[in-house]
């Protein structure tokens, strides 16, 4: 059936079964593949993506249910110039990401937080940062967090 | 334009390795076809890993592949350093897949133990049973061993660069008229001072890229450099912060279709029966594909294919593997040790005298950890597609010159026939080394049953299920103290899959010391885990250490102290990393601090962990301190970033992560079983590098072992609970 729905502002109307959770229809339908499969089970957070500006794991939610909502991406947190997101540029300052495969559900989820919190506390970041990355560049996401809310310097968290 | 203009072949060029190895042939051969390969109008080919366009772009060539670590920006700043090159106009390529690219300073020291050469120093640090595991499949193009820096940078990064920029210079001198000696370089131009004309790389390039390059040419003093040791932005970055960074789970192309796999669950079994029309009954799925030990679902999507395969009820065997358990296996390996002799063994002085000393204090204690996995952020995925006899290959592994060669022999076709297009790795941590990729052969298969190019994507229960895990090993340690207090004798026996009596150097200076390998093999495809037996072996000997120093009445750092030589580096790392940590100043309450000090892949790290243990028993890591010695550092904060990712990715391990398998087959299967340490857990990482003049070591690694045993000895100075088993959660409950 086809399911109206709006990713980066751009209107869509998809041809899918309504249970396909909305992860594959963003990844192999609109070919938007910044947001990662990691784990299926909305675990790990690599498909994090904002529904009406929430931060939603998208491996676990049906397309269906997302019908005339507004679906944001890491393809669509710049400026409409190219110009990144200021968490998306703290990202770069404290040379964050390793392997960087979880880090567009990182910075989607950092967005919402900051979205939400305006300056978020310590306490704030580890409740909101449930995203699991292997590489261990956890110390840098908490520095690019504060630094991208004028609490810190972009200074490195382990030099 | 003729193709000779196009090309821009160096005669003799092979003189990778600083003139370590001798141009032959076959390396000459292969810098001709590399040039082809990369060739570009009016650009000159040095090596076959730098290239200079007209426009004065520098094009470094990676033998090696982005895994998350961050090196490949180090190896362009190595070779842009020799070269004088304008950094601005650097930009980094992933080598083609093709033999012409293999890394020759890394096939050989890989295959030294198998080769007719001797081992350059630099590199003894990574060979060992892991290497001698993928040796045989050289030639490489492999990343692992924490090598690329140390390896591929030091010996072959900086001479092509400066064996390029004296060819630079040289032409510049016969272009101007001028002596080679009143030329000098900076930012991609020659410049003659004395009569104010320069002349750019790019318009030398071609010419200069001609010439006979020098075998050894004189790489610059510590003081020159320009880019080596700083902290340049790593060049990966950008992309992975949009997410334009493409991986091989991202590979799109006309007509593509999507696999997903399900393998025997008790590794060794085969699949006896499937029936496929429930699956066939779903929607977008095309065919249901049935190999040896796995079925298999081709659909239009991911989730169609995934729908099918969870229609099915395949029927499969044992392999005989079905009484298999953790336990079993533990039980066995303690057996083994006290029944058997050792199958391999390593160390120096009379083990057996000095233990049997009078007046001595013997004290001893068993150990033993689970298979822990990768758990890679991405999981496999790898696109094929079978065109008119031809193979091509899309995706992420840790070599893919020799990823291609498999391809080609499950293929059954010649090497000649397949072309493997390298993407980069959410995360490898050596599960995508060279005899560890299954899914190369699954993927050739299932290819072989479509039309279309189809991407098979392990879903992350096979990924959990399937892996090629670190060995579930059991150890037993025993040592003598003497009257004052100083080890007179060590031995280390330990049972698991892997000899590793090679692997990891012991620091201690001892009178006597054996390190004994009992073999032990499970239904388990044992892997290369970050670090690899550097990580046990660690966990064993740190925390036996603690123990020694508290059975001597002694303070932990003390105690290490004095079994290591003055002056030597491993003190001075022990004692910059006790000072800057506060070692013997007071704590709050419930809280301990525990050190650790390991040398791998050449180099040598000591963490102390600030540590307190939950009510839960749960153990929280505060604080870490690590001091680290690798010889100079190329980029310290690459380098950093990588020593604060293996704590954080070790300290997860120790924590929580164990494989266990009941049955034959593995219990645990996604994040909900097999949790990952998350950011609230995560410690801040205080990491220092004392540089010394030591041959390189590598980073991304040695960061991994001290951390265990650091953690369990943190743990005893808080509560007086000893814990000689991974993973550590519960353990420590009062």
């Amino acid at each position: 059936m086809a399911i109206d729905l709006q990713v980066n502002g751009k209107s869509f109307s998809i041809e899918a079964d309504p249970d396909t959770p909305l992860l594959w229809v963003i990844r192999e339908e609109l070919r938007l593949t910044g947001t990662k499969f990691g784990c299926g089970i909305g675990a790990c957070g690599a498909c994090s993506v904002h529904v009406d500006g929430e931060i939603t794991r998208s491996c676990r939610i049906p397309v269906g249910s997302v019908a005339g909502k507004s679906v944001t991406t890491i393809e669509g947190i710049a400026a409409p110039n190219g110009t990144l997101h200021p968490v998306q540029q703290a990202w770069i300052d404290a040379q964050v990401p390793q392997c960087g495969y979880c880090q567009s559900g990182q910075i989607m989820a950092a967005v919402a937080l900051i979205k939400k919190t305006g300056r978020p506390s310590p306490a704030h970041v580890d409740e909101a940062m449930t995203n699991i990355c292997r590489c261990g560049t956890y110390p840098r996401i908490r520095m690019a967090i504060l630094a991208a809310t004028g609490q810190a310097a972009a200074a490195r968290a382990d030099s | 334009m003729g193709i000779k203009r196009r090309v821009f072949l160096i005669g003799g060029a092979a003189l990778i390795g600083g003139g370590l190895f001798a141009v032959s042939w076959s390396e000459r051969a292969a810098t001709r076809r590399a040039a082809k390969l990369v060739a570009m109008d009016k650009a000159g080919v040095f090596q076959t890993w730098i290239r200079i366009a007209e426009d004065d772009t520098v094009t470094i060539f990676s033998p090696h592949v982005d895994i998350g670590q961050g090196s490949l920006t180090g190896l362009a700043q190595m070779a842009a350093d020799e070269l004088d090159a304008d950094w601005s106009k650097v930009v980094l390529e992933s080598a083609p897949v093709n033999v012409a690219f293999a890394n020759a300073p890394l096939a050989k020291g890989f295959g030294g133990e198998l080769l007719p050469f001797s081992i350059p120093p630099f590199l003894q640090g990574i060979t060992g049973s892991t290497f001698a595991m993928i040796a045989r499949n050289i030639p490489l193009q492999v990343t692992g061993g924490s090598s690329t820096v140390r390896a591929t940078g030091q010996t072959g990064m900086r001479v092509a660069g400066a064996a390029a920029r004296i060819a630079l210079i040289a032409t510049a001198a016969k272009r101007l008229g001028v002596p080679e000696g009143e030329l000098t370089t900076v930012n991609s131009k020659v410049i003659h001072a004395k009569s104010g004309r320069s002349l750019r790389y790019g318009e030398l390039a071609a010419d200069a890229a001609e010439m006979t390059l020098v075998a050894e040419p004189k790489l610059k003093e510590a003081g020159d450099y320009r880019f080596i040791g700083k902290p340049i932005p790593r060049l990966d970055i950008p992309p992975k912060v949009d997410g334009s960074a493409r991986y091989g789970m991202d590979v799109q192309l006309p007509d593509l279709r999507v696999a997903t796999i399900m393998a025997a669950p008790v590794r060794g079994g085969k699949l006896d029966s499937v029936d496929a029309a429930p699956a066939m009954a779903i929607k977008g799925v095309e065919k249901v594909v049935k190999l040896d030990n796995a079925v298999a679902v081709i659909a239009t999507g991911y989730w169609q294919a995934l729908t099918g395969l969870r229609a099915l009820s395949p029927k499969f065997s044992d392999g005989g593997h079905g009484a298999l358990s953790s336990a079993s296996i533990a039980a066995a390996q303690a057996a083994k040790m006290e029944t058997d002799k050792p199958d391999n063994k390593s160390g120096h002085g009379d083990v057996p005298a000095a233990l049997a000393a009078s007046g001595l204090k013997l004290v001893e204690a068993k150990y033993a950890v689970p298979f822990i996995h990768h758990a890679m952020m991405e999981p496999f995925a790898l696109t094929a597609h079978f065109k008119d006899g031809k193979l091509q290959l899309w995706g992420g592994v840790q070599d893919p010159l020799h990823s291609r060669k498999a391809a080609a022999e499950a293929a059954e076709i010649s090497t000649d026939h397949v072309t493997f297009h390298p993407m980069i790795m959410g995360g490898a941590f050596g599960r995508r080394l060279p005899g560890f990729c299954e899914i190369i052969g699954q993927v050739v298969q299932i290819a072989k049953q479509t039309p279309y190019p189809v991407k098979l994507i392990w879903s992350r229960e096979e990924e959990v299920q399937h892996g090629t895990y670190r060995p579930q090993a059991s150890a037993h340690l025993k040592a003598a103290l003497d009257k004052d207090g100083r080890i007179a004798g060590w031995t280390t026996d330990y049972a698991q899959s892997q000899d590793a009596t090679r692997e990891t150097r012991f620091v201690y200076d001892i009178p006597a010391f054996a390190l004994r390998h009992y073999q032990f093999a499970t239904n388990q495809h044992d892997g290369a885990w970050r670090s690899v037996n550097s990580n046990q072996n660690g966990f064993y000997s740190e925390s036996f250490m603690d123990e020694l120093a508290y059975a001597a009445g002694e303070d932990p750092y003390e105690f290490r102290r004095k079994h290591l030589r003055p002056g030597s580096r491993h003190l001075a790392v022990l004692d910059d990393v006790a000072k800057r940590s506060g070692w013997g100043t007071p704590l709050s309450t419930g809280r301990g601090r525990g050190i650790a000090m390991v040398e791998s892949f050449n180099t040598i790290v000591a963490h102390v962990i600030e540590a307190s243990v939950g009510n839960d028993g749960r153990p929280h890591a505060h604080k870490v301190w690590s001091s680290v010695d690798c010889g100079r550092v190329v980029n310290p904060d690459g380098g950093a970033a990588q020593i604060m990712g293996g704590i954080i990715m070790a300290l997860s391990s120790c924590v929580d992560e164990s494989i266990t398998l009941d049955k034959g087959a593995v219990l645990q299967s996604n994040f909900h079983d097999y949790p990952l340490l998350k950011l609230a857990e995560a410690p801040d990482v205080d990491v220092h590098f004392l540089e010394s003049d030591a041959s390189m070591g590598g980073l991304g690694e040695p960061g991994v072992p001290p951390t265990a045993p650091a953690l369990a000895n943190a743990i005893f100075a808080a509560t007086g609970k000893r814990i000689r088993q991974l993973p550590f959660r519960g353990q420590a409950k009062g």
